[in-house]
Formats: structure tokens, sequence, C-alpha cells
């Protein structure tokens, strides 16, 4: 069952081939004979699977499914979930049960998707490689001695590997789409406010967006369905109409205007990533697709920006970790200021640490200008870049990542290393763009992927784009040899 | 603008963060390789260019100004680290 695509299992499960119990049960299984090595779970959450499950069952014999009635998901552990705990990967966060549900996870829910626990992840969401997280690295189910990316790891990782056949992930740098690549699945970035941030734990709040990561972009789109929409709830949260994206897969993609950055493909890039990237480029060129050289002259800044903008935000929203009213608190404080510098010195790791400190740095009097300031006229300038370059195409590609899955280890003393895993992403989040990873082929047995980045709210046609390509290659179909039949 | 540990410190400081002055030389010289990597941002031209703050040009909703969430006084306290008679507890602050 695990080999097959969440739309194959909808059609299993609507067919009566098999019940959400019994698929429920599977991946439960699978996730208790293969996780251990793997660790891309921080919880799972059987008992509550299986009655979801069983209801699930209740509801389809009743002809009464939603989109996802009894499919099995798993969740990022940055989303809320009321009763179970939610670490964000933190030991801030160790013990805390969330006394409410992410919209995100209450919306898949209401269509009676089946949460089968929550997913590792880098801490705070800090990361690209899942190295940073508090219960231990996730490994790439490639290569057990690699990383599978982040800060989606778990996600990605589990799903690679299909210990579930789907799962939710968030994006403020590149998180959804870079574990997508490294791990040969598919994942999607939505427009900016698409997706309700109310009950997703902030790390960078204009830039923080959670989006599917699914097998294939159809899965991706049959998620998206559920996940997107207005939320009162989330003052950015988008009141714009959401689009038929499984119906967008129908659209002829003959005529389509591919835009292909030269700033995506530097003399410095690793020649067999920029070909995988081409090839795909031109398997769409074989489906009637146009493709154009385009510039995107300020997006070498956007690595920059990023480390002023996201760590200022991130200062600000980690200010509530305090140790008063929620999360890990030290032992004994002799004052008011020593609960909180212990209680947040104890509960943070050493990345979470760096970034706060950057943060403060460049908000405080004196620096404000030379840096935060200015890391938003220089946002402002790679925004009117995309803008521009989507006057004449319909949308860009390029690589995901500028290299495969890395050895564990290989970058954790080099921040700025780390940092330049996200160079091919950051831009989109910058610009609040949709932009998703599809898997574009091998180097070496190590999967690598190719993005595909849309004007805003066109998440219908740049899944449609992947689509197509899916359907004319089998890429996203190959498995690793870890997790194997049973 | 190179951080040393003085700086280090204070910024820690303001941040509520304790940083051992053990760590404070390794966490400078992280923290500059940062900054380095970030001053990039000094070759842009932003002569005339607004500040960006959101992605998309939106105003900010307003609601009714009426009750819309529920009181969860007590399903909060039962997640503080240290409550008592509806109240977070902390370490004595008026001497």
């Amino acid at each position: 069952m695990h080999t097959k695509t969440l739309t194959e299992l909808k059609t299993g499960l609507a067919n009566g081939d098999f019940s959400s119990r019994e698929l429920t049960e599977h991946f439960l299984a699978r996730i208790k004979q293969h996780d251990g090595e793997l660790n891309s779970f921080i919880t799972v959450t059987e008992a509550q699977a299986l009655a979801q499950a069983d209801a699930a069952d209740q509801a389809i014999a009743a002809g009464q499914g939603g989109l996802l009635t009894g499919l099995p998901i798993a969740h990022k552990d940055i989303f809320c979930t009321e009763g179970v705990r939610t670490s964000c990967g933190s030991k801030m966060l160790d013990t805390f049960i969330a006394p409410y549900t992410a919209t995100v996870v209450e919306k898949m829910a209401s269509e009676g998707a089946v949460m089968l626990g929550k997913t590792n992840m880098d801490e705070f969401a800090m990361g690209s490689s899942n190295e940073t997280s508090y219960y231990g690295p996730v490994k790439n189910p490639w290569d057990l001695e690699r990383v599978p990316g982040g800060s989606s790891g778990g996600a990605a990782a589990c799903l690679g590997a299909r210990l579930a056949p789907a799962a939710t992930g968030t994006d403020t740098g590149g998180s959804i789409r870079q574990p997508a690549a490294l791990n040969n699945i598919t994942g999607l970035k939505p427009t900016y406010g698409r997706v309700s941030r109310w009950g997703m734990i902030a790390f960078a709040s204009s830039l923080d967006q959670a989006g599917p990561m699914g097998q294939s972009a159809e899965d991706c789109a049959l998620m998206l369905q559920a996940m997107a929409g207005h939320d009162h709830r989330d003052s950015t949260s988008l009141n714009e109409k959401v689009d038929d994206y499984l119906g967008a897969l129908k659209d002829d993609i003959n005529g389509l205007t591919i835009g292909i950055p030269e700033e995506f493909f530097p003399d410095t890039l690793d020649g067999a990533i920029a070909d995988n990237s081409r090839e795909a480029i031109r398997e769409l060129k074989k489906l009637g697709a146009r493709v154009v050289s385009v510039s995107l002259p300020s997006i070498k800044l956007s690595v920059p920006a990023y480390y002023v903008i996201a760590p200022a935000e991130a200062s600000s929203n980690l200010s509530r970790f305090d140790g008063v009213r929620f999360g890990h608190r030290c032992d004994d404080p002799q004052d008011l200021e020593d609960l909180y510098k212990r209680s947040r010195s104890e509960g943070f790791g050493d990345e979470v640490k760096r970034r706060i400190l950057v943060g403060t740095y460049a908000l405080s009097a004196g620096y404000y200008d030379a840096y935060y300031r200015r890391a938003q006229q220089v946002r402002r300038l790679i925004r009117d870049d995309f803008a521009r370059a989507f006057e004449k195409v319909d949308v860009l590609m390029g690589p995901t990542a500028p290299e495969t899955a890395f050895k564990l280890g290989a970058k954790k003393d080099d921040p700025v290393s780390m940092y330049m895993a996200d160079v091919f992403t950051i831009g989109v989040n910058l610009a609040g763009l949709p932009a998703l990873s599809m898997p574009t082929g091998f180097i070496n047995g190590l999967p690598t992927g190719t993005q595909v980045i849309g004007n805003y709210f066109r998440e219908g046609q740049i899944l449609n784009v992947a689509h197509k390509y899916q359907q004319a290659t089998d890429w996203h179909r190959q498995l690793p040899a870890f997790g194997g039949e049973q | 603008m190179a951080i040393d540990s003085k700086v280090v410190a204070q910024v820690a400081h303001l941040a509520r963060l304790k940083v051992d002055q053990a760590d404070s030389d390794a966490l400078s010289s992280r923290l500059n390789d940062i900054l380095a990597m970030v001053d990039q941002l000094q070759q842009a031209d932003v002569t005339d260019v607004a500040p960006m703050a959101h992605p998309l040009d939106v105003t900010q909703p307003l609601r009714d100004d009426k009750v819309s969430e529920p009181d969860i006084r007590d399903k909060a306290l039962e997640i503080a680290p240290a409550a008592e008679d509806g109240c977070f507890l902390v370490p004595r602050v008026i001497e």
C-alpha cells in the first residue's frame, strides 16, 4: 500500500480495496519498523490515528467522505495540536501540550485526514539539515549517513521512505522545497497568505508559509485544496478565492512560457545539478512549452537580506519564550532576570541563539538603518525583479538546491555555508511567491530537484507544470532501498 | 562593524540570553562570519527604494469590536511552569 500515491490511496479507499484502519495500521507498522533508524517522527499518535481511521471508515460507509477522508498524513511538529505535544524541535517546548489546534491541521481533519504523528524538524524551523533538532538529526533514506535537508527534514524523510503517504511542512526560506529535493518528493510553498498561519509556531512572520509535501504534484494539489483559504484568525491570511487545484491539472501547457533566470545557473554551480534541471526543462519543451532567458539581478542579495529580516523577526517572535507562561523554566531562579536568561539559554539550542543575537543586533539602536531598513529595501528590489520577469513569462525554473544531500555534520560548525543551501529558494520567500520542487533525477544515487516558481496565486499553474512533467517521467516514483518491501 | 565579546554581552543582555565567558569568543567569531556575509547588502543601490514589509500590498483588516475569544484562563494556566490563584508565578520583583 505504501508504494501508492495519496491520490491512488484515495481511489483505493473509495473502491473498498482496503479500509482506512488497514491503511493506517500499515503505515504505523512501517514507522515502528523503520523510524528507529530514520528518526523522522518526534511523536507518533497511534491511538488517535486509529480512532480517526475508524471514524473515517464509518464516514466512507455512509457516503459522507471529504477530500481526505481516511488518508494518513504526518504533520510537522510546528503545528499546534490540542492535547498532543507540540515541540517545534526544541527543548523549550519539550513538555508543551498545545491547548488548541492549528487551522491547517483542523482544516485537514475536517476533510477526514488521519494524523499519524508529528515530524522532526530543525529547532524552530531554523536550519537546512535537520541537525539543530533537540530530538537528534533525521537521516536521509537515500543514504543514512546524509542529512535530509531542513527544516521540514522529518516530513521529507518519512515521505521519501514511505513511512507516511503525505505530510505537511512549512517554508520560511526553503524549508519545504530543499528537503523535498533531497528526498525525491514533491513539495509546494504557496503564495504568502494563501494558507493560514494560525497555530503554526512563528519563526519569521512575514516569510513563514505552510504547504503540502507529497509523492506527486497531484497529491500536493489534493492537500492544498484542503489547506488553503482565508482565516479571520490570521490577519495576514488573504481573502482571495481558492482555486480548483485538481481541476487546474487538466489545463494544457502548450504555449506556456518558461523563464530561465541566468542567476540560477551560475558558473560555480555543480554541472550535474545544472544538467538535471536543464533536462527537465527540455522535457517540458517537448510537451509544448516555450523557453526564454530572463535575469533577476538583485537575487544575489537574497541570502544576505534574508539573514537580516528572518533573524530580526525571529528575535521578536521568540521573545515570548520567557519561562513564565509556558515552555521550559530553569530551576531555582534567583530573580526575574535570572529566570528569563537561564530559561531561555537552557531551552534554546546554539543556532536559535545565534539567530536571536543577530536579529537583536540588527534591530538595535544605531544599526537599524544599516541592516534592517536596507534589507527591507533590497527585499523590494528582489520582488520587483520577479515582477518584471513575470511580465514576460508564466513560470520560472532552475535547480532547487545547489547540491545533493550532504554528510551529517559536514556544515555543522559553519553557519554561513549552511545558509547557502537555500541560495535558490530564499528569493521566493522574500517576494512572497508560490514555488514547488519536483524530483528531476539523481546524481550518484542521490535525488535532485527542480524548482518551478509561479506568479502570485498561480499554485494551480505550477502544480500543473509539475503534473505534466510527472506524467511524462517517472523520477518521482523512484524509491530508496531503505524501507523496501515488507 | 566587527562584534567582540563586549558587544556580544550587551546584545545577549538585550535578548535576555546568558552567554558563558568560555563560549563568547567562538560565538563572536560565528556572528562576525554571518555579519560579513550580510554586509554584501551595502553593495545595493537603494536610493529612493521604499522598504518592503509585506509581499503583497494589503491593508490590515478590521473586525467588529466584540468579544470573540472564549475565556481560556484555566487552560492557559494548566501549561504554565508555575501558577497560583489564577496567576502566573514568578520570583519576587518588589523588595
